[in-house]
């Protein structure tokens, strides 16, 4: 049995529990992201807080917030969930370091050595890699929230 | 010239586990040494060796491009395709002059839909296939993508209007507005013969009598159809039928095409370029005769020789045995199924009208969750909306899991996959 591997128990949590969902105001952009092949789909806003001295954003930008509504299943839910935790709080360029760390341990066929201080919880997703069908999952609200970053600092970027 | 069909085999019950022993791909494990259950047939059927062995004796010994060159390779290359085309078209009633030969199903409706789109510039001789501003294109809620996305894009590069018949709670088409919906304005009617999602069996008979009325053309989408029951095309009254090899113990990489014979005689190619000409000049050229007009490059000998094996090897078990053999499955199942507290069937409940596949949600796991336990169970279904996105959304189903069956299957492998959901339901915390 593979299963518990890949439904570890703080993936189950998030997906039962998740944090910091709910679509909330204020928010620089919002990006809808669906997967074609099974219809999940997430909503994702970012709110973002210029650098200090800054009128405009840039990658220096905090993460003031990060809401989000979906549908599907536990591993999208459970890894938006989490990406909310971990960005929140955090420089843009820092959170689009941390989801190249995840992109890559997604990408990682079971095999990748995943660290700890960057991805903290999503650690917990290294056994989703070996399933590839999965990785789409894992991947989609990371995905929105790049998508609405990007938009976020074409719109108001310095 | 009347076509004589043989769906023979000896009268009862399929032996099982001797077909079974045809398919080496059944005989393996999966998922740390769990037996395979194959349950996604709908999606593609496993293959049997006498199919893979054709493939590999047309490769061994007759292979040259056909309908090309006069070496004696090409001549049985020639033969050993055109044989084959004779075999399909027997399996389904019709004759060979009516079966083109495609990549996919999705390939063959594209065909008559693009076909259509060329005959809306072309000239007054080819206006029974124009389609244009004010007319309509009739599709139903349950399509396949590849019946749907195609009609939708014909009408758009026209200016038609898509319509379709809706489905009712119960997984049926509502054909209570069917005089409305086709009337004097529909040019083409386009359905599917059973539905890969609900297994609902379509009732084509009354469906095609309506669009002869009006002078509506009817392509039947027979994914499901030919490979599951008895399909005679020229009976059905219907003007095109599409099916793809895959689906039907056949290799990939081939469909077919039937269309009426005065159809395909008058209707303009699709894909244009080689072996599908007349003549050709610097300035124009001239089409070939139907089959080979709308069979343009190197056709795919080595999968028609093959899937005419596919069509030997189905006609030699029986095609209403396999059939009934299918019917025997779908109602254990729905009646296994229906027993699973927070499972909820997607679908007609009773098997009537009623083909090989099963759809069904369970509440509170997704069906990729769902999916993901029963792999590691060994058992392998469907997962996501199958490509009939509007019908899950017309049932307000995300998305749902799929059990589809075909000869080779068991009541045992409806066993397997019952108590593979109830693992699945421990293992989520969902139920008991």
């Amino acid at each position: 049995m593979q299963l518990d591997a890949m439904y570890q128990e703080i993936i189950l949590d998030h997906y039962r529990n998740p944090h910091h969902k709910g679509l909330r105001d204020p928010h620089d952009a919002e990006a809808h992201h669906v997967n074609p092949t099974c219809g999940d789909e997430v909503t994702l806003r970012v709110a973002l807080t210029p650098a200090q001295g800054e009128a405009g954003l840039d990658d220096r930008a905090v993460v003031s917030d990060v809401s989000y509504e979906g549908m599907g299943c536990s591993i999208s839910q459970a890894s938006t969930s989490v990406l909310t935790d971990l960005l929140i709080g955090r420089t843009v360029a820092e959170g689009l370091r941390t989801l190249e760390a995840f992109n890559e341990l997604m990408h990682s066929k079971g095999k990748g050595e995943p660290d700890e201080e960057v991805l903290e919880d999503a650690v917990a997703f290294a056994g989703v890699s070996k399933y590839p069908a999965r990785i789409k999952c894992a991947l989609l609200g990371w995905m929105a929230w790049k998508d609405a970053v990007a938009q976020s600092l074409e719109k108001e970027g310095v | 010239m009347a076509t004589v069909r043989e769906f023979g085999g000896a009268p009862g019950p399929l032996d099982v586990a001797a077909i079974r022993k045809d398919f080496p791909i059944l005989a393996r494990t999966v998922r740390d040494g769990r037996p395979l259950v194959y349950l996604d047939s709908g999606a593609t059927s496993q293959k049997p060796r006498q199919v893979l062995d054709a493939e590999r004796e047309f490769y061994e010994s007759h292979n040259a491009a056909v309908h090309r060159g006069a070496h004696q390779l090409a001549e049985e290359a020639t033969d050993a395709y055109e044989a084959a085309r004779e075999t399909i078209a027997r399996f389904i009633g019709g004759d060979p002059g009516e079966v083109v030969f495609t990549k996919n199903a999705t390939e063959a409706i594209n065909l008559v839909a693009y076909a259509m789109g060329n005959a809306a510039t072309a000239d007054e001789g080819l206006r029974r296939f124009r389609v244009g501003p004010g007319d309509e294109i009739v599709v139903t809620e349950m399509e396949h993508h590849a019946n749907l996305v195609p009609w939708q894009e014909l009408c758009r590069r026209t200016g038609a209007t898509l319509r379709w018949f809706p489905v009712t709670e119960q997984g049926r088409l509502d054909l209570s507005d069917l005089d409305d919906l086709v009337n004097e304005r529909t040019r083409v009617v386009a359905f599917a013969h059973q539905s890969n999602v609900l297994g609902t069996v379509n009732p084509v008979a009354d469906i095609a009598a309506r669009a002869r009325e009006v002078g509506a053309l009817t392509v039947l989408d027979a994914c499901q159809s030919v490979p599951h029951m008895p399909v005679d095309a020229a009976a059905l009254g219907v003007d095109f039928l599409a099916f793809s090899g895959h689906k039907m113990l056949g290799p990939n990489g081939i469909g077919v095409l039937w269309g009426r014979r005065e159809l395909l005689e008058a209707m303009p190619p699709f894909i244009t370029g080689g072996s599908m000409i007349g003549v050709v000049h610097m300035e124009y050229s001239t089409w070939a005769e139907p089959p080979q007009r709308f069979e343009a490059g190197v056709p795919m000998a080595p999968q028609a020789v093959a899937l005419a094996a596919a069509c030997d090897y189905l006609s030699a078990v029986g095609m209403d045995r396999i059939a009934a053999h299918e019917h025997t499955l779908v109602e254990y199942a729905l009646k296994a199924l229906a027993d699973v507290e927070g499972l909820r069937l997607i679908g007609p409940a009773e098997a009537v009208d009623r083909g090989g596949a099963v759809s069904f949600e369970v509440e509170g796991i997704h069906p990729h969750d769902l999916g993901q336990v029963l792999d590691d169970r060994g058992v392998e279904v469907r997962v996501g909306h199958h490509c009939a996105w509007p019908l899950h959304r017309r049932l307000g189903v995300l998305a749902s899991t799929r059990a589809s069956f075909y000869l080779y299957n068991t009541t045992e492998d409806v066993d397997a996959l019952v108590a593979a959901v109830r693992a699945a339901q421990e293992f989520f915390g969902t139920r008991g």
